[in-house]
């Protein structure tokens, strides 16, 4: 009897949370898809058009230059965690205690942070650079914790097979327990995108909101997310933001989708 | 050869390793740095427990109280809402969902995760709020109407960080309690959990991170009145979203009281963290 309610409550949960996502999906599609006109994909964006397409192209830039950079440190720190360094030694303590830390920081103090630093004590300015610095920090507890579960999950036993089999450590890591780990550490990459994708806060005071698209590295712009705050906020365009809505929403559908195919191929390719 | 290969990318994961720690001082360094010296001017007490949040009165008052209650309360609502759920979840996830049914809701969680907040905001702001205006009263802007939302965005943090946890729990835990005469049921709720409880935790912990820095969903619907809500459907204001709809516009010391009232934040998240450490390093032993 017990064990019948339990079991309920498990399906219920499970119904409420997909419930919910479908809801959220469904209904931006619904109300959005007929405010999206040719006019919001003109190349430059006036105050009559306010055109997307600025904001599309600068949010490529923010989460290309982020991935690039977050990534490698992120998986580097996994590696050096995991397969280095004793639990026990003090500067593993640390970089973890950093990490959850770094995780728990709110966005908004992200962006407060980013303001200080990069935009006014190196004055980068509002900036492409000084954004994209900020999202690395901000992403990057979710690819060092990505990576430390992934490497962990794989196991001794490979690791041992590959030494026995006359590998080096670093040809080990590489070769054998990377393979295997890069489902999970591509979950971590896909979090990172979708916190970039999706941020605002720490962005609206680092990036800055300029509605063209950014000229240089040190130019200011807006991401799509930022796109739809602004013409949320301003009251004037909320049909143009439902549009914008559903095209924030396309951008996370198609990159998770195939981020399901590549991490579902490698992980057959793994083994 | 070989070997100073080894010694040099041994001596790079170090240096990545490094870089969260060097990271978490800078920011730690500028936001005490530049709030600090504001909160010791001001007074301390008066800017914690102050009531009274009038930065463009002629004598200005940075009292953050009602944001800091702001804060918990949403807080403390978002888990209620989005713990049990996505606990449960994470259990059906791992233990109940047929494979099938697995791949199609594997992708659907981190899917879940990647929808931005101010989407998440400006759904609840068409749907939430009307549906509480009408069935519960007030105006729809409302504590009720921010831990929903919360609840519901910290969902996919606590099931994918859960389920990994409740995986990581090895076979013979299970196989050797159903052997003992235990249900499926049983085996899960009085084997796997309690063994999978330290990643659980953090899965929450996680989670009631992002619903308290949670900033551009939450100042679409919660009513940002800067005073102590007295009900589930009274509006509130929390500390991140004080920084953010006056950061644009603040200068000199109302600029600072809102770098302070990060420093306030950042606060709440380290104390957060120590019970979570706290926690994780008992569980160890």
């Amino acid at each position: 009897m017990s064990a019948k309610i339990i079991r309920g409550f498990v399906y219920l949960s499970a119904a409420i949370t997909f419930g919910m996502l479908g809801y959220v999906i469904i209904f931006i599609l619904i109300n959005g898809v007929r405010f999206l006109t040719p006019d919001l994909f003109a190349w430059n964006s006036t105050s009559q058009n306010v055109s997307m397409m600025p904001a599309i192209i600068t949010t490529l830039y923010v989460v290309g230059g982020t991935l690039l950079v977050t990534t490698p440190i992120g998986v580097f720190t996994g590696f050096y965690l995991v397969e280095y360094a004793n639990r026990k030694n003090p500067i593993v303590k640390a970089v973890s205690m950093a990490t959850d830390t770094l995780a728990a920081v709110p966005s908004i103090v992200y962006g407060l942070f980013g303001f200080l630093f990069f935009v006014t004590f190196l004055s980068f300015r509002l900036s492409l650079i000084a954004g994209i610095l900020t999202s690395v920090i901000m992403s990057l507890p979710l690819i060092i914790r990505a990576t430390e579960e992934a490497l962990i999950s794989t196991g001794r036993p490979i690791r041992e097979a590959s030494y026995a089999l006359g590998a080096g450590k670093l040809r080990t890591i590489f070769t054998v327990v990377l393979p295997v780990a890069m489902p999970g550490i591509l979950s971590g990459i896909i979090l990172a995108t979708g916190r970039v994708i999706g941020e605002t806060a720490a962005l609206l005071y680092t990036l800055g909101s300029a509605s063209n698209i950014p000229g240089g590295l040190f130019s200011s712009g807006r991401t799509l997310a930022l796109h739809m705050f602004v013409l949320s906020n301003e009251g004037f365009h909320v049909d143009q933001a439902y549009a914008t809505a559903v095209v924030l929403l396309l951008f996370v559908l198609i990159l998770n989708g195939l981020s399901t195919l590549v991490s579902a191929r490698l992980s057959k390719g793994g083994k | 050869m070989k070997n100073s290969k080894e010694m040099v990318m041994k001596g790079i994961f170090f240096l990545s390793a490094c870089f969260s720690i060097v990271a978490l001082l800078l920011i730690v360094i500028f936001i005490f740095a530049n709030g600090v010296p504001f909160m010791l001017d001001y007074g301390f007490f008066n800017f914690i427990f102050g009531m009274e949040w009038t930065p463009t009165n002629a004598p200005a008052s940075y009292g953050i109280f009602p944001m800091i209650i702001g804060s918990i309360y949403v807080t403390i609502g978002a888990a209620v809402v989005g713990v049990p759920i996505g606990v449960l979840t994470a259990i059906f996830m791992a233990e109940f969902c047929p494979s099938f049914l697995y791949k199609i809701l594997k992708p659907a969680v981190n899917l879940m995760a990647a929808i931005p907040s101010i989407v998440y905001g400006f759904f609840a702001l068409q749907v939430f709020t009307p549906l509480i205006r009408q069935y519960f009263g007030g105006n729809g802007y409302s504590v009720l109407t921010a831990s929903i939302l919360l609840g519901i965005m910290i969902l996919p943090t606590v099931i994918s960080l859960s389920e990994s946890a409740l995986r990581a729990v090895p076979r013979t835990y299970y196989t050797g309690s159903v052997a003992l005469g235990a249900t499926h049921e049983r085996s899960i709720f009085r084997v796997l959990l309690p063994a999978a409880k330290s990643g659980i935790i953090s899965s929450i912990i996680l989670g009631i991170g992002r619903a308290i820095g949670e900033t551009m969903a939450v100042v679409l619907i919660a009513g940002n009145q800067a005073i102590i809500p007295d009900s589930l459907l009274s509006g509130v204001r929390t500390l991140t979203t004080n920084i953010v709809i006056e950061m644009a516009y603040a200068t000199g010391e109302h600029r600072e009281a809102l770098i302070a009232t990060a420093v306030v934040l950042f606060g709440f998240i380290l104390l957060i963290n120590s019970i979570f450490l706290y926690f994780k390093n008992k569980e160890a032993k």
